[in-house]
């Protein structure tokens, strides 16, 4: 082989390699292009719509005129410590709380199942029928819940036909979170978050068991742990950060909706429908405000504690 | 095979151990005596690793018995063997940090915190880590990181260690420190010790007994110098210290032998121009086609008559020797080590 055949001609020179050239050199100009679009939007787009929203609630509504008073007070922010204001508050978050924790129960082992034994077609198996009921719309399967969970409903029939109508009577006997019927009742409404949510909790804490190594495992056996053991002192303080980003989600998301509790449930609104009824039909764009940032206050404590208990420290 | 011991710490009998249609383990008997450091040694994918992981109890066999002192392990979980593992990754729990992690196989047998924080950094500071008690793992170094596994694993008092590849992961100079300190370890304490490697010289200098595997079988078990210097085929042979293997033909021409020989690199040595041959060597004339200095030896490759043959001559001689030049090779007779195969 000749020297002239080996040579490779230098790229040619362009534009658009010019512009390469002075990023390349010039690297926090880079950074700066790259973040530019994504920051305007949450500056302006959400931190300032969050922030007007903020301020709203520091204004308060005439009570003769029902015109908003551009003057800020606390007074607002009293109202929403009334006691029928405070209690929608205490029964969205026991609602919530209700969601996050059968979530976590239902979907951990759907989750170690599919992290730590699922493999090839199973595995993407599982992926699609996790994530199929994202890709119908929310309206109808709140709609199609309401059906199966009503008194005739579909439910209530497999109940009657095993003979159990009465243990389904019983259920919904219990005080406060029964009804003459599960789509009336609470435990009609937890049920259809549960179903909703159930995929935002199993794909973190999947993706947190998958990162645990099978050595881990094996390594706490060796030492003398039985599968329980190893359970509650290895798996589950490793998939903590899983469990907790699951958690935020399924608790936020409860927090924050209106539509579901419109649908199923009883008739006592919850958080998200006050907010919408207060800006809505009520016009107190003020007190619709405040209640919002009720569900703020409420997430920032919990991550607080939640990052106080180290569940984020093995990530 | 004889043992000292009339109870062997681990004993293998016809054990298989089949991944549907791979046969991992394919039948090896196997004496390990009590006290014993034993090294199971092979390529990757030759069965040494699924042997250890079956004495761990991490895999069952498909056919044949393991016992552990004495008694048969079938069935028996990891948590119920007096058998700890430093494993290849360590596997230490990020979530812990070193003193919890040495103190994990303590707590789970419920012993009380002061007593088994005391053996924690007894055992901490028999792998010279005393003082880093409240780091976490990703502080540490490889180094330090292995030591921790160790202490983990010594802590709980195992009957028999076992170590899967445990300097695979060190850099040149850690390894060779380690090597010392797991030898000095082995004799303090006492222990049998079963550890696994691809890393021949790893095996031949701290090991008293080496297993050779390959394929799922064992090929050769026997001291370091056995396999070493008396390869039973040409996969040992070749595989532990890369040897010549001198086909039957030639080796029946050379010294009468009817099978093929083995001849280990640095018994070659070079005669200078117009040298006589020692009484009772063979000699040969070479082309040299490569040479590769090493430090302490330079290794030269050679076409001769008898095929393609390396020696490994001091690096303080053979500077003479160059690519393209003619040498005369010599060694003894007695070099040459007929194997059982053909």
């Amino acid at each position: 082989m000749s020297a002239a055949e080996t040579e490779i001609p230098p790229p040619r020179d362009s534009l658009l390699r010019r512009i390469s050239d002075v990023l390349a050199s010039h690297h926090g100009f880079y950074i700066f292009l790259l973040l530019l679009p994504p920051l305007l939007w949450l500056g302006i787009v959400y931190l300032g719509s969050l922030f007007a929203l903020l301020a709203e609630s520091f204004f308060y509504i005439d009570d003769f005129s029902g015109v908003v008073v551009r003057q800020p007070t606390l007074a607002t922010y009293g109202e929403l410590f009334q006691s029928a204001n405070f209690a929608v508050i205490e029964r969205t978050v026991a609602i919530a709380l209700a969601v996050t924790l059968l979530a976590i129960i239902v979907a951990f082992p759907i989750a170690y199942y599919a992290a730590r034994y699922a493999r090839g077609r199973l595995k993407a198996a599982f992926y699609v029928l996790i994530l199929m009921p994202l890709w119908s719309s929310y309206l109808v399967k709140v709609y199609a819940w309401k059906l199966l969970l009503a008194k005739e409903g579909a439910i209530g029939w497999v109940f009657d036909q095993f003979g159990a109508g009465r243990v389904l009577d019983a259920i919904l006997n219990v005080p406060v979170i029964g009804g003459p019927a599960l789509s009336t009742s609470y435990i009609g409404m937890v049920l259809v978050f549960l179903y909703l949510w159930i995929p935002y909790m199993i794909l973190p804490v999947q993706a947190a068991l998958e990162r645990v190594p099978n050595s881990f495992v094996e390594a706490s056996a060796d030492l003398g742990a039985t599968p329980r053991q190893t359970f509650w002192k290895v798996i589950l303080p490793l998939a903590a950060p899983g469990v907790v980003a699951g958690a935020i989600f399924t608790f936020s998301l409860t927090l924050g909706d209106y539509i579901v509790p419109e649908i199923v449930g009883p008739s006592s609104p919850i958080l998200g429908q006050v907010v919408y009824i207060q800006q809505g039909t009520a016009g107190n764009i003020p007190l619709a405000a405040a209640f919002s940032v009720a569900p703020i206050v409420i997430m920032g404590v919990l991550l607080t504690i939640a990052r106080r208990t180290g569940a984020f420290e093995a990530l | 095979m004889s043992m000292d011991s009339p109870v062997a710490a681990v004993s293998f009998r016809g054990v298989a151990r089949h991944f549907g249609v791979v046969r991992a383990v394919d039948g090896v008997d196997l004496d390990i005596a009590p006290g014993e450091f034993f090294a199971m040694l092979g390529p990757s994918g030759s069965g040494k690793t699924t042997c250890l992981r079956l004495i761990a109890g991490f895999e069952q066999p498909t056919a044949g018995t393991i016992a552990i002192f004495g008694e048969a392990v079938a069935g028996v979980p990891p948590y119920r063997r007096p058998v700890n593992t430093v494993f290849q990754d360590y596997a230490l729990f990020p979530h812990m940090n070193v003193l919890a992690n040495v103190c994990y196989g303590l707590s789970i047998r419920g012993m009380a915190r002061a007593e088994r924080e005391k053996r924690g950094r007894e055992a901490l500071a028999l792998v010279k880590l005393a003082g880093m008690e409240t780091r976490r793992p990703a502080e540490l170094s490889g180094g330090q990181r292995q030591r921790v596994a160790l202490a983990r694993a010594l802590v709980v008092r195992p009957k028999v260690l076992l170590l899967d590849e445990p300097l695979g992961a060190l850099d040149l100079k850690l390894r060779e420190d380690m090597q010392g300190e797991l030898k000095t370890l082995h004799r303090t304490l006492g222990l049998t010790f079963v550890f696994v490697t691809h890393d021949q010289g790893e095996a031949l200098s701290m090991a008293d007994r080496v297993a050779v595997f390959n394929d799922g079988r064992i090929v050769q078990v026997g001291s370091p110098e056995d396999v070493y210097e008396r390869p039973r085929t040409r996969f040992v042979a070749d595989f532990v210290g890369s040897s010549n293997v001198i086909e039957a033909a030639t080796a029946k021409a050379w010294i009468g032998a009817d099978r093929a020989a083995s001849l280990r690199p640095e018994k070659i040595s070079l005669l200078a121009a117009g040298a006589l041959a020692p009484a009772d060597a063979v000699t040969v004339e070479g082309r040299v086609t490569e040479v590769l200095y090493h430090g302490a030896v330079r290794r030269i490759e050679l076409e001769t008559s008898a095929g393609r043959l390396v020696a490994a001559v001091p690096a303080t001689s053979g500077g003479e020797a160059s690519a393209g030049a003619t040498v005369r090779l010599a060694f003894p007779r007695a070099a040459l080590h007929v194997m059982d195969g053909p």
